[in-house]
């Protein structure tokens, strides 16, 4: 089967010195709500600008369906943009706006007419169609830029931080709307954003940029449970990073000597960093006797301690003297640490991962 | 924003802010208003009220060097107009729309200086190359290159003003939504920069019909415009008939004025903005 | 955007996309070649050419000699009589710039600082009117009040302070005055409607008095419409051309006239090349001090 969109050791260069993508290559399945996630000005939206035609690539293949239009205009490519800022037509109304694209294309007046209807309807704006986009709310705005893009009928349709200029309410009742739309439609979705929480609730698969390169890309939860490498561990989510060196049997020796177990690929002597998720640590007394054998056991202080509601977080200092942070639900049966309290940390051997620099 | 604050002043201070005010605005009318009402003076000495007369209209109307004038003014006007707005929209296109060109640096120093230069110098410039080096009559066609000379860069300036608030997605979305270049520009680009473009004609309307200096430099025998006629008039002898011409002039700046204000009202209704 | 419109189904490589930058480029250049090649032929060249003439020899209808070179125009500038002109033009344009600011930025102030919308939006079209308003005309309206049986003689007259003013250097003044302070006052309300209020509160919550906020937060603030302004009426005042002309007599010529008359009754166009070139140096270098010294807003 070919891939919806198949991209080929695509590089983009501005000038000589600034490579905005580097050599990246990457299939989307069809129908699938890809993310391409990574901090500002890793490449994401340079590489969203490519297959869109708005960016032409130095080097490499952007095939979609098979059919190679890297160097196509914009105008002549299956594919329709929702862009960051809207950019609606200030001039023309919401069912101007929304039928641009058909009238482009030289659909006739009663299918567009109905198809408008339709697409409208369908971002539930209906009885807004005389409105110009200035008189709009934000979140109706990004409605009608779907609108807008979907009516198109794309095979792939691109997303440039669609909701990065809602506030946080609106925005996670969108993310909902997105899916949903996605469901429905079926067409292959490509998201770019910088909100990794964004990209693990909303896709099937996400890709993670740094520096114009693409790190690693999987399930929301391969990116999360499995990362990389440091960057990737780092950018999604919150982690600890322990220095080790890579042992036997899956083992890593920590600074101050003790060994525990972690999921690792490290040649034997290798320096590694375990990365360790805050919410995956457990804290017990220093003298508990239960603690099931498949977890990894280190003693440690309490240092610090901070109430956020719905769970705790502990800063605890282990024996290599590395700082540790803990979060534990905050669920009625759960003992609490003083600061300065010598307890029993542990963690399962597969939550620690230890990942080559 | 309809109220300024932080501005709490003492009153006295308030006060003197507003007579100060009023003053200036009765230094910049009264000397206007008191040629209006001599142009309706019964009178041959200016400055002397003789009742109320329609007289220098009719003699202005029935004058047919200053009809010829003025309708010389209007054809220049239009024409120079015209060409002056196609030119500095383009060329503010090119400067704002494009990153590189051959010779794009020069272009954008060249295109600023007419602005910046002497009236006199450039009168005195054209004449000599027209006399001097290209061989050309001085006509009416001469005081219209001139008077475009100096006014595309106006409304260059005033274009690429408006461009460069311009979001750049408005013309990509219209490229992704299947428009190819050309229906961009016409649909999108040209709509949007219109008030630019409107805002930099009257400019260049304005100055082409209050040119005095360039037009007595590069006028042909025969073909004056009504200011260069008015001020020759003027240096030989005051008469009411002037304050009557002047009027109609006065009269023309201000449908110009009301016009402006009516363009920069519409455009921002037309983008749907409420009162600002 | 950079695109090749004749688009081939095939992969991209450094070489395509120059090609496509080269495209765009020339795009961009032929849509700046029209204004391009009439700039260059009606401003550039002539720019140049009186340049060149401004070393020529004079014929004797004053007409430029081309291949007689010579050096006397440029000396000519020294003249007493040329030095007075040159220094009368660049003192009036240096006082109506003043005293344009003088008085335009407690007006301009006042203007911004009205608290209701429409009534700002009203008094600024009351500064439009006069701005866009016919300049030679504004001009002849003075000519009337100076005169004998003017408004403002008359005044004079029965207050004993004046008399008749016109064809002297105070109605040349009145005059400037008059014709540019208006294009004194926009930048000033731009700049000063503009300003955020806050830190002038905050000024004021820190202890500054009224004046020393003023001096200290809203003048340096406003400086982009100070200079933008000054700059607006110090160009067009020392080129002035039908003020002197109109208001002033023979004693009060200035560089405008005075060029003017080498091309006409002077005869002699050599020299009118040479004060061309000149003001337009002095333009230059008034314009380059107020960039350097306030930055770069126009």
């Amino acid at each position: 089967m070919t891939a919806a969109v198949g991209i080929r050791g695509v590089t983009k260069r501005f000038g000589d010195d600034v490579t905005a993508v580097d050599n990246v290559s990457l299939d989307i399945v069809d129908g699938e709500f890809f993310s391409l996630l990574g901090p500002s000005g890793c490449g994401k939206t340079t590489m969203l600008r490519m297959i869109a035609g708005l960016e032409f690539p130095t080097e490499g293949s952007i095939q979609i369906f098979g059919e190679e239009l890297a160097l196509k205009p914009p105008n002549k490519r299956p594919v329709n943009t929702v862009f960051q800022s809207y950019a609606l037509f200030p001039h023309m109304t919401v069912e101007k706006n929304v039928a641009f694209g058909l009238e482009m294309r030289k659909v006739p007046k009663a299918e567009t007419a109905d198809r408008v209807t339709e697409a409208i309807a369908a971002v539930h704006m209906t009885g807004m169609e005389n409105r110009k986009p200035k008189q709009l709310s934000g979140g109706q705005q990004q409605r009608v830029a779907l609108a807008r893009a979907l009516i198109n009928r794309p095979k792939v349709l691109l997303l440039d931080e669609p909701l990065g200029a809602l506030d946080l309410k609106l925005r996670q009742a969108m993310q909902i709307e997105l899916k949903d739309i996605q469901a429905e439609v079926g067409i292959t979705f490509i998201y770019v954003t910088h909100d990794q929480e964004e990209a693990l609730t909303m896709s099937n698969r996400i890709g993670v940029m740094e520096a114009g390169k693409l790190l690693q890309v999987g399930t929301p939860e391969e990116i999360y449970e499995r990362p990389v490498n440091r960057f990737v561990a780092e950018f999604i989510g919150e982690t600890n990073f322990i220095d080790g060196i890579a042992t036997e049997d899956d083992r890593v020796r920590l600074a101050d000597g003790t060994e525990v177990y972690a999921i690792s690929d490290a040649p034997v002597g290798a320096d590694v960093t375990l990365t360790l998720r805050p919410e995956k640590i457990q804290i017990h007394a220093r003298d508990a006797t239960n603690i099931p054998p498949e977890r990894n056991q280190l003693p440690a202080t309490i240092t610090r301690q901070l109430y956020y509601g719905e769970s705790f977080y502990y800063e605890i200092e282990i024996p290599g003297g590395e700082l540790l942070d803990a979060r534990l639900e905050n669920i009625p049966s759960l003992r609490r640490w003083d600061v300065g309290t010598e307890v029993t940390i542990s963690f399962h051997r597969e939550a620690a991962e230890a990942l080559t620099s | 924003m309809s109220v300024q604050q932080g501005t709490a002043h003492r009153p006295w201070v308030d006060r003197l802010l507003t007579i100060n005010g009023w003053l200036i605005f009765g230094f910049l009318y009264l000397p206007i208003f008191i040629l209006v009402i001599y142009s309706f003076s019964d009178s041959k000495i200016v400055g002397i009220w003789g009742g109320f007369t329609w007289k220098w209209y009719g003699r202005m109307f029935g004058n047919p060097e200053m009809m010829g004038a003025l309708s010389n003014s209007i054809k220049v006007a239009i024409i120079s107009t015209v060409i002056a707005t196609i030119l500095g929209t383009t060329a503010a296109l090119a400067l704002d729309r494009y990153r590189k060109w051959l010779g794009k640096g020069a272009f954008d120093v060249i295109m600023y200086m007419p602005v910046i230069i002497p009236e006199v110098t450039m009168g005195a410039m054209l004449l000599i190359w027209f006399t001097q080096v290209l061989p050309i009559n001085l006509s009416i066609w001469t005081i219209i290159l001139g008077h475009i000379a100096f006014s595309a860069s106006f409304v260059a300036i005033i274009v690429r003003a408006r461009l460069a608030n311009l979001d750049d997605s408005l013309e990509e979305a219209a490229r992704d939504l299947y428009a190819n270049r050309w229906t961009t520009f016409r649909r999108v680009t040209l709509p949007l920069i219109m008030p630019g473009v409107m805002g930099g004609a009257l400019l260049a309307l304005t100055l082409s019909l209050d040119d005095v200096i360039i037009t007595e430099f590069v006028q042909g025998p025969g073909a004056s415009l009504l200011p260069v006629y008015v001020f020759g008039l003027i240096k030989r002898q005051v008469t009411p008939e002037i304050n009557a011409v002047s009027t109609l002039m006065l009269g023309i700046s201000m449908v110009l004025v009301f016009v402006s204000l009516g363009f920069q009202a519409r455009s921002r209704s037309s983008e749907g903005n409420k009162e600002e | 955007m950079t695109m090749l419109d004749d688009h081939p189904s095939e992969e991209a490589s450094p070489e395509l996309e120059k090609k496509a930058e080269r495209a765009e480029s020339w795009r961009g250049f032929f849509t700046a070649l029209p204004t391009y090649v009439f700039l260059i032929i009606f401003f550039v060249l002539p720019l140049i050419i009186i340049t060149v003439i401004s070393f020529t020899e004079r014929s004797r209808t004053g007409k430029p000699v081309l291949g007689e070179w010579t050096l006397e125009w440029w000396i000519k500038l020294g003249d007493p009589l040329v030095r007075t002109v040159g220094f009368r033009s660049v003192w009036l344009a240096f006082l109506n710039t003043a005293f344009s600011l003088l008085l335009g930025y407690p007006f301009a102030y006042w203007i911004a600082t009205r608290k209701s919308a429409i009534m700002r939006n009203f008094l600024l079209v009351l500064v439009l009117i006069p701005f866009w308003s016919n300049f030679l005309v504004r001009t002849y309206a003075w000519r009337t009040l100076l005169d004998s049986n003017g408004l403002i003689t008359s005044i004079g007259e029965w207050t004993g302070l004046w008399g008749k003013m016109l064809f002297t250097e105070p109605a040349v003044f009145l005059g400037l005055l008059y014709g540019y302070l208006p294009f004194m006052v926009l930048p000033l309300y731009a700049a000063i409607e503009h300003l955020d209020w806050n830190l002038v509160e905050a000024a004021r919550d820190l202890y500054a008095g009224a004046w020393k906020a003023f001096r200290k937060v809203t003048l340096p603030l406003s400086m982009p419409g100070i200079i933008a302004g000054s700059i607006l009426v110090f160009i067009p005042s020392l080129g002035a051309y039908v003020t002197p002309d109109l208001l002033g007599g023979a004693k009060t010529t200035l560089l405008g006239n005075y060029i003017v008359t080498q091309f006409k009754s002077g005869r002699n166009w050599p020299f009118g090349a040479t004060l061309s070139v000149t003001i337009l140096a002095l333009m230059m270098i008034a314009t380059i001090i107020y960039f350097r010294k306030g930055g770069k807003t126009l």
